[in-house]
């Protein structure tokens, strides 16, 4: 009854609409209680958990350190590094990537973490952007994410981002691909149990790029919601897709006050 | 770029105590059994040996085989018999080679 009343309000009378995205997005039945949502890393094995809580064990370690010297690296046309105009990351990047995809003025909907970086590399550094998944661009991301571990994710849902939450909050509970599946027919309706011996998490964002045993490297939030779409046997989203952005915004929304763990380690 | 590692020595440590070391450094370990997007194979890339040495004298190695998982983590024990350092070595195929090294002092 209220998510009818918001889509059609959203739809027809503006200032209505403006009324009722300032309240909160109304919550699906299906949806996990704030209280009961736990980070992935709590229906991890004690090894792997382990792993993650000693940076001298943890792989995605040796990603940040890439990332660290990225960013005192001068680069492009305008020879800056991020240094140049960030100074110390440590202080100026505290809490940015628990706050991201946020939503930028120049494209009109909201990019994440990659894009925000690549978008500094061609506006500032005038250089060329990084490839997704590269070595480079999943260093940089993850010496950002780990300026905010032990932060709560906090992204605006506000006007501006509402409609871009609605839209993700739709692909993940729409069936698709051959198999039919929707990925909150898991991660809502079935976390906790197990799927073929492996136990199915909540699916919270908040330790990304993580280090995945599986695929013996850091991975994006991307990657990792590709591979999903693939296990789904659906057609995944391109790298940089709009749906993806959607996507990961609607799971940081979802998550909200999860605190990060970047770069966590995942099985 | 320089292989990144992580090494993890206590800083200090009694005469005689059993001190855990840490080591983890980024490399592939490229099996030179999986076969790329062009149908042919990926050439071996593993590290192959590991040394680690306490005041020149060496107190661990290990040997690599293709089976070891990308970015090889490495714990081991050793007793805290004097100050000084302890120096690691990685060595691999293609010239690869890798040194890091971390003071330690006993007392």
């Amino acid at each position: 009854m209220l998510r009818t009343l918001f889509f059609t309000s959203w739809r027809g009378n503006a200032i209505f609409a403006i009324a009722m995205l300032a309240a909160t997005l109304p919550v699906f039945a299906t949806e996990i209680p704030l209280a009961d949502r736990r980070s992935d890393y709590e229906f991890m094995g004690a090894q792997t958990r382990a792993m993650q809580d000693d940076d001298s064990a943890n792989p995605g370690m040796l990603g940040v350190l890439d990332g660290e010297a990225l960013w005192n690296r001068r680069d492009g046309a305008a020879g800056k590094s991020c240094a140049d105009c960030h100074n110390d990351a440590r202080s100026s990047m505290k809490g940015v990537a628990a706050r991201y995809p946020a939503y930028s003025p120049a494209q009109g909907r909201p990019i994440d973490l990659e894009a925000r970086i690549n978008q500094c590399r061609t506006d500032e550094q005038k250089a060329t952007p990084m490839k997704f998944e590269s070595k480079e661009l999943l260093g940089l991301t993850a010496y950002l994410a780990l300026q905010s571990r032990g932060m709560p994710i906090d992204v605006a849902a506000d006007a501006r981002t509402q409609p871009f939450i609605a839209a993700g909050r739709e692909i993940f509970n729409r069936r698709q691909g051959q198999i039919n599946m929707s990925c909150a027919q898991c991660h809502d309706d079935n976390w906790g149990q197990k799927l073929a011996g492996a136990p199915v998490p909540q699916g919270h964002p908040n330790g990304y790029p993580v280090y995945r045993l599986e695929w013996q490297s850091l991975g994006s939030l991307q990657r990792r919601l590709r591979n999903c779409m693939s296990g789904m046997r659906a057609e995944p989203y391109a790298y940089g897709a709009i749906e993806n952005v959607d996507l990961e915004l609607y799971l940081m929304w979802r998550a909200r006050g999860l605190k990060m763990e970047a770069p966590a380690v995942r099985p | 770029m320089t292989a990144r590692a992580l090494i993890n020595v206590p800083a200090k440590a009694r005469r005689g105590e059993i001190i855990e070391i840490k080591t983890l450094i980024a490399h592939p370990m490229e099996t030179g059994f999986r076969v790329g997007l062009n149908g042919a194979l990926i050439p071996r890339d593993i590290i192959t040996t590991f040394r680690c040495t306490y005041n020149g004298e060496e107190i661990f190695r290990a040997e690599f085989s293709p089976a070891i998982a990308a970015n090889p983590f490495l714990t081991f024990f050793t007793v805290a018999t004097a100050t000084g350092t302890i120096a690691f070595q990685w060595e691999g195929d293609d010239g690869f080679s890798a040194a890091e090294s971390a003071p330690i002092t006993v007392e």
